[in-house]
């Protein structure tokens, strides 16, 4: 029974692993030559857990800004995370014990894989959200772990290896583009975020972005909402109908009764 | 090194804070409002787009390699997904195409 969960669990995070390994010795190497020991990377992917702030962390780190600037740029750059809250409300409600470790961990990946889940017959959606969740974070410890050795075993020119981060979520978005009929969600977000880029730039357009975002969607639920009351409306006013014509014929009988006595 | 010890927990109470707030403004036992669960149900897509885009924060158009790396890099990952649909392929060779191309090309 153990067996069959752990197994499932693991087939559904293997692209997951490969890409946190990958991305979490990245880190680990980009952490050792910044000069900070294997102890700092591995509380940071233990405790932060948020690959790309962590990333941004690395520079943080070196100049030792203010932790409220540090702060600041965790709400920043983590919050899209909201948006995937958002999205996995219903899916995580009676969770019960593992709520808290689940919302913890919804990391970019974790939530892609959860996302879209397809839970087998007798199998318990909870548990298997619960090892997902934990897998992938025991891929991104044991990766910066790896990153951690290897950066202090072999040195080589590692220009260019934090594009990693940028390819997987490129393979995610593009993952997404196939499987999604409906493009103007995927859309929304690269035309929005390229617009504030240009007009805010690079260190304050993720805010922008989002508000912008948020706009466009609520833009879009009004147009399905009119649709649907337009619809509903439609519907009220032929069973109107229907219902004064039958009042009407009502009103022709009992008259024609009323004549006959 | 102390000052460090306070960015970690920044940082770890600022992706707390992002991650918590929906479940907490939104809790399990109340209904959630339909244009909540709208948005949950557009909001990965969009987010995805915003997550290139930031990737893509610090690249000039007008100056230096004009972005071709980024560009041609993102091509390969992309293209080798629709092709392969295989993580570890486009991951790894978009990498390493663009460590290529920064280290010896461009």
């Amino acid at each position: 029974m153990k067996r069959k969960y752990l197994s499932y669990a693991f087939r559904q995070t293997i692209p997951v692993m490969v890409g946190y390994i990958f991305l979490g010795t990245a880190y680990g190497i980009l952490m050792q030559t910044s000069g900070y020991s294997i102890l700092w990377a591995l509380a940071m992917s233990i405790f932060v857990y948020a690959g790309s702030l962590q990333y941004a962390s690395i520079p943080m780190l070196a100049a030792s800004v203010h932790p409220m600037y540090a702060f600041l740029m965790a709400l920043m750059i983590n919050a899209r995370h909201l948006f995937y809250g958002i999205s996995m409300l219903g899916k995580y409600q009676g969770t019960g014990w593992k709520k808290p470790y689940l919302i913890f961990g919804l990391t970019d990946e974790t939530f892609s894989v959860v996302c879209d889940l397809k839970v087998p017959n007798q199998m318990s959606e909870d548990k298997l959200f619960f090892l997902i969740t934990f897998f992938n974070q025991c891929y991104w410890v044991l990766g910066t772990l790896l990153g951690c050795v290897a950066g202090s075993l072999i040195t080589f020119n590692s220009t260019g290896l934090d594009f990693a981060l940028t390819a997987l979520f490129v393979v995610i978005f593009t993952g997404q583009w196939m499987e999604q009929k409906n493009h103007t969600p995927a859309l929304t977000g690269v035309l929005a975020s390229l617009l504030c880029l240009r007009i805010f730039g690079p260190d304050t357009f993720i805010i922008p972005s989002m508000v912008l975002i948020m706009l466009a969607l609520i833009v879009g639920y009004y147009i399905e909402h009119k649709k649907d009351e337009q619809h509903s409306s439609k519907e009220q006013a032929s069973s109107i109908e229907k219902i004064s014509s039958v009042t009407d014929e009502m009103i022709t009988e009992q008259e024609v009764q009323l004549h006959d006595k | 090194m102390t000052n460090s010890i306070w960015i970690l927990l920044a940082l770890v109470a600022g992706t707390l804070i992002t991650r918590f707030l929906p479940f907490v403004l939104f809790p399990a036992g109340k209904d959630t409002p339909k244009f909540i669960t709208y948005l949950g149900s557009k909001l990965p897509y969009a987010s995805m787009g915003l997550l290139v885009v930031y990737c893509l924060k610090g690249v000039h158009i007008t100056t230096g390699s004009h972005g071709l790396p980024e560009l041609i890099a993102m091509i390969v990952t992309a293209g080798l997904h629709v092709w392969k649909k295989n993580v570890l392929i486009s991951i790894s060779a978009g990498t390493v195409v663009y460590m290529l191309l920064v280290q010896m090309v461009f």
